[in-house]
């Protein structure tokens, strides 16, 4: 896996090189690209990074919008509310609902990972995996148990 | 002007170099996402021990100061953290200056817009006038 990834990349870095010292300019049609989806091997750490960026653009359109309307429909009283109480309450309320708060966790555990890689750690291959792992088991299982006590489970 | 436009050697390498900014959105992402930590996390635990979820409930909670003040600063932030995001996804994929120019000026716009709109529902619970 590791030779697959860093062959791609020496290509990739080869590539570059002649375009940039080959004197003359490529026109815009012919300059490399950076390696793209169908290139990587496909394992967890690649899954939470595509996973990271789903999820975040859920929350910043579908999350954002529905907290601003749950806002909305408190501020202007009961009627706007029952509005807002009914689709959130309807089958695809709960789907979009019970979607956003897994993309929530999946976005925070996923974040907390990003931090700690931002430091330069956990780029080992086995830790690197099995955080991404976490990610997606701990985004489960939180979204379960917060549902579960929200339909009024309680240990 | 975009890398490469220039016709002189100066001013190819002048297109190449360091923009001396940049740093600031990378750094702001991560700030944020340290903030929104902590208020997502409050967010969650109060939905979880509130007494209740009826419209009653929530509305008196976020009339409180306990409660209309970090939802004011989730909403600012996490529409911040939102639209610093959204710019990545956006210059990773749109690339025509004048297209990216237009999306990223969308989501700016509808960031401000919506942070208002929830600012202003907050302030009427807060404050005791109807929206």
């Amino acid at each position: 896996m590791v030779k697959t990834r860093l062959g791609a990349l020496a290509e990739t870095c080869a590539v570059h090189g002649r375009a940039l010292s080959g004197g003359t300019m490529a026109s815009p049609k012919s300059r490399p690209l950076s390696p793209h989806l169908t290139i990587w091997r496909w394992g967890p750490h690649m899954v939470v990074s595509i996973l990271h960026r789903a999820t975040g653009t859920a929350l910043s359109v579908a999350g954002l919008a529905l907290l601003t309307w749950w806002l909305m429909a408190l501020a202007q009283g009961p009627e706007a509310y029952a509005i807002f109480d009914k689709a959130a309450r309807g089958p695809v309320g709960l789907i979009v609902l019970v979607g956003l708060t897994w993309s929530f966790f999946q976005h925070l555990l996923s974040g907390i990972r990003h931090l700690v890689t931002d430091t330069g750690a956990a780029f080992e291959i086995r830790v690197n995996k099995t955080s991404a792992i976490l990610t997606i088991v701990g985004s489960i299982l939180l979204t379960i148990v917060l549902w579960a006590w929200l339909m009024g489970v309680r240990p | 002007m975009s890398i490469g436009a220039s016709s002189t050697p100066l001013g190819k390498v002048r297109g190449l170099g360091s923009a001396r900014e940049g740093g600031e959105h990378w750094l702001t992402e991560r700030v944020t996402s340290i903030a929104l930590l902590l208020l997502g996390s409050w967010f969650v635990a109060s939905l979880l021990l509130l007494p209740g979820l009826d419209p009653h409930t929530l509305a008196e909670w976020l009339s409180a100061p306990t409660g209309a003040i970090p939802m004011a600063l989730l909403v600012v932030v996490g529409f911040k953290h939102a639209l610093d995001g959204m710019k990545v996804v956006v210059d990773d994929y749109v690339h025509e200056p004048g297209t990216n120019f237009a999306v990223n000026t969308f989501f700016l716009f509808l960031a401000v817009a919506g942070a208002a709109i929830a600012l202003y529902a907050l302030a009427s619970l807060a404050f005791g006038a109807r929206a």
